[in-house]
């Protein structure tokens, strides 16, 4: 029913490309004959085409994998052959097999299924057309952000019907654990790559170069996700740096003139995991990926997971990015077949690189109205005194809501013979289902937001006392959201702009001050980062009070704690209930020296967290706020 | 270049050479069985081969030429009187363009490319693939002029600032001096592309004060002290080829500015065959010095491609490299003993042992010093006897990858012959466009032959293919043992022999590939080339990434048509190689081409750099690399130069201002 309200104004805003519907053509022409079509795509105008196997030939020839190969014999005392028989052996394992019979089967039975779960698939055919010239000129990174399984195979399905080159994408080890499925992902061009290797020179080097390779010569674009792993939230994860640190290498050591990295937007109005997140936010673990299990799940076929819109952003040259940042000199001393540890240099600068990407994903997420709604419904829940009369109000706004909750077989309102902590529990599936809604939409809200805070809990007017409450939120947040390093200034800045634009505020060289229709904006404002500043406070409520625990107790820990005071009231967010904020505001304590990782064992004490009162109390304004409203709380 | 035929033997090859050039390698593999011990007839084999290149005027200007030094009338000159550069350049040279004043491109009254004059093979000959070649290379066009200031107008020149003290006493030594605008305007500028665009344009900024022109080693001597004690800056000027704005009086100085010709200081001292050297007068030019020593019988081997004009004191004061370098070594390893004079006074090393571990070698403080410590007046020079043999060679590669691949090959096993060189592809196709009009129709079908076999049978790409042109000398035998052994390594990678007459060209083309530019600024097109060094596994990449930054940069400067970026490998060394840049554009509706053409040049040098490769391989730093001297050396680095240049000329009388 809500997506029935014209979104059209959320949608697209004008400076962005218009979308084309792909299910369209799909429901009204054979997806046979469209399967069957002629495939072909633009390729790397540099590219030496070569077979799948030749490829592996080249990684396991190539001087980068020879040095490691002999170093690790050297180590181990086995001989170079055994060596590289492990290597070809890890390669045999992680290489893909990309195969046009497999995704011409692909594209028929995506056709099939997309058709019934999606009412359309929209993608911008700019963005695609930007992309081909992208991919003629340069090797391509394809950049998607996270939010499901589909998310490859959505990718792969679109460049295919666009007659664009196929991806090889990286995925993770768990899916080659669903055996015919496994293999079939490889065939349509999914590399497989352990979850943590930390360790394991050879397998580093052998992945590293592998997908080295493929880029350099242009094999064919390289697909991964900045964020690792498919955000539970709908939140975009911090990225992880080490596949981008590999894709950026052929770039910063001369090999290639540039690469394109071409960050990618799937807005989903449902993920197909939507209520799983859920759970596994609370604690029930994730199903393991299997066959059997993909079929159990194919009851989700008779669900309606309304339209997806695929935006591809514009291509980002690294050479560009790079410029006056990084001096590519560095590398002219030491043969470039070595591996060597980055530099600072080289960290700071994929890392920013890194945030710049997925803060560009992030901008052409397309919203739907019911993504606002979620933020007023769960202030509002969360406002309410009594939960039971806030629920009330809530299920009669959101008829949708019951139905993604009977699908995950919850009987949400109904409150008889079940015990307060399941009741609880139970409620918050509904809110963190609803939470992942509300999270689409934060990163437009976020730096207002903490400018909101920041005036809220500030003891006067002042500018400058503002701006270090502002700096010293969006450093504790940073974790949560995805701020770029270092852009404190220019965060600050573009929120006072964005309030003053919407005159919520007036600021002059010393004073900020909120006019009289502002109050409601801030209120607002405020309340967006709430449930977040009470979850951050009752982890360090709950730090302090225990002595030391292992990293994995922690989480149990901390859950059945907020459970306490969720039920005694003390508490009003029932969001906090979430791991991946627990976990977030656990890395941000460590990040700021406020709890301390014991090397040795796995463990941590917060042994240090009084200095960190202490050096709170260096902010004058926040002092009050963090632990006196905790204590108020509770 | 294109028309290759592996199939011909050396000998119809060389007919066909023959055909086309009034001097050719044709010569010496014809009389290559002869007795050996003749060296007059070498002498004569050898001077042709050079005249091949560089053919001057048999007229001679010997009249203008007397050398005298009338403080060193005891020392013996070995070499003949008749000398190339007269000590009035103008006579013989153009003011604002390339070399000699009777040799330039110019298309004729039928729109045809012709070259004009009588001194090089290439001279009174149609070419008629040139124009072509500019219009689709450029999106040149005949219509659309940019001709030169036709006369220099002495009026643009700022009157002289005369130290008159100094004036004084120099005119009492009796050393020749002008103050004559022309004169001064010579010595004001080298080739780099801004300032023969400025000198076009009639433009004409800071400039000599005074030229002078000692003819020895004494006359030096004074007017160094001369300088000093009047305070005067002194420029010292060789051949005045220098593409590093070396020559770039600093428009910042207020004293006198003084050039220093060395061009009168050109002959050969003395010649010590039993330990093959050579004792010669620092301002004598290659062509020259070639010239002189090969009528003893005798070579230097080093042949830069500067070399008609460029002098003994340039090559040393730059670190200059030669052609043959892989046999005779480039300039570091062919001096044995200099004389410098600086304001602190002589240096030069009390014997002339072949190596001496007596510290760091002083001879390095002054290579490479590019005339900020003081005026070579001196040098000796090893000598080797003339090759009885020489012979030219080409290899058709089928891409550029393949090539360099194969020059690494040669250079691993070290068995480069006296050069190798690898075009690139556009390079190929420019060689291509200057072939001069074919003579018969039997050279014409022989071409389209070539063109076949090696694009159809052979399967290479027209757009891919590269060239490599060879030369070797040495005795007979081992001349074609070697060729025999890279020919062999050559095929490994794909190459196919693609006969002598391609690779004559390629050798040729270097002595003219200057004068071209003043043809591409008649017509809205700007250029120069540039060049680094670089390790082996960087070469592609380099190559590679300079070339599209290039492109790159011109569209983003908006440069409104494709530019022309292309590369070749000159040198090969046992851990790297020397890598040649050529880059022109049209530059119609560019309101500053000049600009724009140095906001290129100055990111392909970042590009250079960012890629591994070296800031200069012999083209020095002068003033336009100065910037990036400190991130090359380091600031340790810098300081040990600048501490040097403190003691050695603490009042900066040789005031260029270059390298630091």
């Amino acid at each position: 029913t809500l997506n029935k309200i014209s979104s059209s104004k959320f949608d697209t805003p004008s400076k962005r490309d218009d979308f084309e519907d792909i299910l369209e053509e799909r429901r009204n022409s054979s997806d046979l004959r469209y399967a069957l079509k002629c495939y072909t795509p633009v390729l790397y105008k540099g590219l030496t085409p070569c077979k799948v196997s030749e490829l592996k030939q080249m990684v396991l020839q190539s001087d980068q994998l020879g040095y490691v190969i002999t170093q690790v014999s050297k180590e181990k005392g086995m001989t170079t052959d055994e060596v590289t028989g492990d290597a070809a052996a890890i390669l045999e394992e992680m290489a893909q097999r990309l195969q046009l019979s497999t995704v011409r089967f692909f594209a028929f039975t995506l056709s099939k299924v997309f058709k019934t779960l999606f009412r359309s698939i929209c993608v911008n055919e700019e963005g695609l057309q930007r992309l081909q010239q992208a991919i003629h000129n340069h090797p391509v990174v394809l950049l998607p952000s996270h939010r499901s399984y589909m998310d490859f195979l959505l990718m792969s399905y679109i460049l295919y019907t666009y007659d664009l080159a196929l991806p090889v994408i990286a995925a993770g080890m768990d899916f080659m654990g669903m055996k015919v499925v496994g293999e079939m992902l490889r065939m349509s061009g999914a590399f497989f790559i352990r979850r943590s290797f930390g360790g394991d020179k050879l397998y580093w080097a052998v992945f590293s170069e592998y997908v080295k390779i493929m880029l350099k010569n242009g094999y064919a674009p390289v697909e991964f996700f900045l964020e690792g792993t498919r955000s539970r939230t709908a939140k975009s994860l911090t990225p992880k740096l080490g596949l981008l640190n590999i894709v950026m290498d052929p770039f910063l050591k001369g090999e290639v003139f540039d690469i394109s990295l071409v960050p990618v937007s799937i807005s989903y109005e449902r993920t197909l995991e939507e209520a799983l997140y859920a759970r596994e936010l609370l604690g029930v673990p994730k199903p393991k990926e299997s066959t059997s299990g993909l079929f159990k799940a194919r009851k989700i076929l008779s669900e309606d997971y309304g339209s997806i819109h695929v935006y591809f952003g514009q291509p980002v040259s690294v050479r560009s990015l790079a410029e006056s940042r990084v001096n590519r000199s560095q590398f002219n001393l030491i043969p470039r077949h070595i591996p060597t540890r980055p530099s600072e240099e080289i960290l700071s600068f994929v890392n920013d690189s890194a945030y710049r990407l997925v803060r560009a994903q992030e901008e052409n997420m397309v919203l739907k109205p019911w993504v606002l709604l979620a933020f007023v419904l769960l202030q509002k829940q969360a406002a309410e005194d009594k939960q039971g009369t806030a629920l009330d109000e809530f299920t009669e706004q959101a008829v949708w809501l019951r139905d993604l909750s009977r699908h995950y077989g919850l009987s949400v309102l109904t409150r008889s013979a079940i015990t307060p902590e399941e009741e609880l529990l139970n409620q918050a599936v509904v809110i963190l289902s609803c939470v992942s809604y509300r999270n689409q939409a934060l990163n437009v809200f976020i730096r207002p937001a903490l400018l909101a805070s920041a005036i809220h809990t500030a003891a006067s007017n002042r500018k400058q006392e503002i701006y270090n409450g502002f700096s010293f939120l969006r450093n504790m947040f940073s974790n949560e959201f995805i701020l770029c390093p270092g852009a404190t200034v220019q965060d600050f800045e573009e929120a006072c702009y964005l309030l003053v634009k919407t005159g919520a505020l007036q600021i002059n060289q010393q004073e900020v001050l909120i006019t009289e229709r502002g109050h409601r904006t801030l209120a607002f404002l405020t309340s967006v980062l709430d449930p977040f500043l009470q979850g951050y406070q009752v982890v360090c409520r709950f730090l302090c009070e225990e002595d030391c625990l292992t990293e994995k107790q922690f989480i149990p820990a901390v859950r059945k704690f907020i459970i306490k005071h969720l039920l005694t009231g003390r508490l009003r967010y029932i969001e906090v209930l979430s791991s991946d904020l627990q976990k977030n505001a656990l890395a941000a304590l460590i990040r700021l020296g406020a709890v301390q990782k014991i090397k040795g064992y796995v463990g941590f004490t917060h042994l240090r967290v009084p200095c960190w009162f202490d050096r709170l109390s260096g902010y004058p304004t926040l002092t009050p706020m963090p632990f006196k409203s905790v204590v108020a709380h509770l | 270049m294109c028309h290759t035929f592996p199939a011909l033997t050396s000998d119809r090859s060389s007919r066909i050479c023959s055909l086309l050039y009034k001097h050719g390698s044709s010569m010496a593999s014809n009389s290559s069985g002869s007795d050996s011990s003749d060296r007059q007839r070498i002498a004569q084999q050898r001077l042709s081969v050079i005249a091949g290149h560089l053919q001057r005027p048999v007229e001679g200007n010997s009249g203008i030429l007397a050398a005298e030094c009338k403080a060193q009338g005891d020392k013996l000159d070995v070499s003949s009187e008749r000398r190339t550069v007269p000590r009035r350049r103008q006579e013989i040279m153009k003011w604002n363009g390339w070399g000699y004043s009777d040799s330039k491109f110019l298309y004729n009254k039928k729109g045809q490319a012709e070259f004009t004059g009588k001194r090089y093979r290439l001279s009174g000959m149609i070419i008629p693939g040139l124009r072509e070649w500019m219009e689709s290379t450029f999106g040149a066009n005949l219509q659309h002029k940019t001709p030169a200031a036709p006369i220099l107008n002495s009026s643009a020149v700022q009157p002289p600032t005369l130290n008159e003290a100094f004036l004084k006493e120099l005119k009492s030594t009796g050393i020749p001096f002008s103050h004559d605008a022309e004169d001064r305007v010579f010595r004001s500028h080298g080739h780099c592309l801004h300032e023969i665009f400025a000198l076009r344009e009639g433009k004409i900024g800071r400039v000599p004060d005074l030229v002078v022109w000692p003819n020895c080693h004494n006359d030096v001597v004074k007017i160094v002290e001369l300088a000093c004690k009047h305070n005067v800056c002194l420029m010292p000027y060789g051949g005045g080829t220098s593409v590093s704005s070396a020559l770039e009086c600093p428009p910042e100085e207020t004293r006198s500015i003084v050039s220093l010709d060395t061009s009168q200081m050109n002959r050969i001292l003395w010649i010590d065959e039993k330990n093959l050297t050579a004792h010669v007068e620092a301002g004598i030019v290659g062509q020259d010095l070639e010239r002189l020593l090969n009528e003893s019988g005798y070579c230097t081997g080093h042949e830069p491609d500067s070399m008609e004009f460029s002098s003994l004191g340039g090559w040393v004061a730059t670190r200059a490299s030669g052609m043959k370098k892989n046999i005779y070594g480039n300039i570091e390893d062919l001096v044995v003993h200099i004389k410098m004079v600086t304001p602190q006074g002589v240096i030069e090393k009390s014997c002339q042992g072949p190596r001496m571990s007596t510290g760091p070698d002083v001879h390095h403080f002054i290579m490479g010093s590019e005339g900020t410590l003081g005026v070579v007046t001196e040098v000796t020079m090893k000598i080797r006897p003339m090759p009885e043999y020489q012979k030219y060679g080409s290899v058709v590669f089928p891409n550029f990858e393949m090539g360099v691949a194969c020059l690494r090959e040669v250079a691993r096993q070290r068995c480069a012959p006296a050069s190798i060189r690898l075009m690139d592809n556009e390079q190929f196709k420019f060689g291509h466009a200057l072939k001069p009009q074919v003579s018969s129709i039997f050279t014409s079908f022989l071409d389209g032959l070539k063109k076949f076999y090696i694009t159809k049978f052979k399967g290479f790409d027209p757009n891919r293919l590269c060239v490599a042109t060879l030369l070797f000398e040495g005795d007979r035998e081992k001349v074609l043992q070697h060729e025999k052994q890279v020919y062999d390594i050559a095929a490994k990678f794909g190459g196919l022999a693609a006969g002598e007459d391609n690779g004559q060209r390629g050798y040729m083309l270097t002595f003219v590939i200057a004068y071209l530019r003043d043809l591409g600024m008649d017509y809205y097109v700007i250029g120069e080339s540039f060049e680094t060094s670089v390790p082996w596994d960087r070469v592609l990449d380099i190559c590679r990434n300079v070339k599209a930054r290039i492109v790159r940069e011109c569209k983003d400067k908006g440069v409104q048509f494709p530019p022309l970026s292309t590369c070749r490998v000159t040198q090969t060394y046992d851990a790297g190689a020397c890598v040649y840049f050529y880059f022109a554009f049209n530059y119609r509706g560019l309101s500053d081409p000049v600009h724009v053409y140095e906001q290129v040049e100055h990111a392909a040098r970042e590009e250079i750099l960012a890629n591994g490769g070296s800031l200069s391989h012999h083209h020095g730093v002068g003033k336009l690399r100065k910037e990036w001297m400190r991130e090359t050396i380091s600031s340790v680095g810098m300081g040990m130069l600048r501490s040097v240049k403190d003691y050695v000329d603490p009042n900066n009388i040789f005031g260029n201002r270059n390298l630091l």
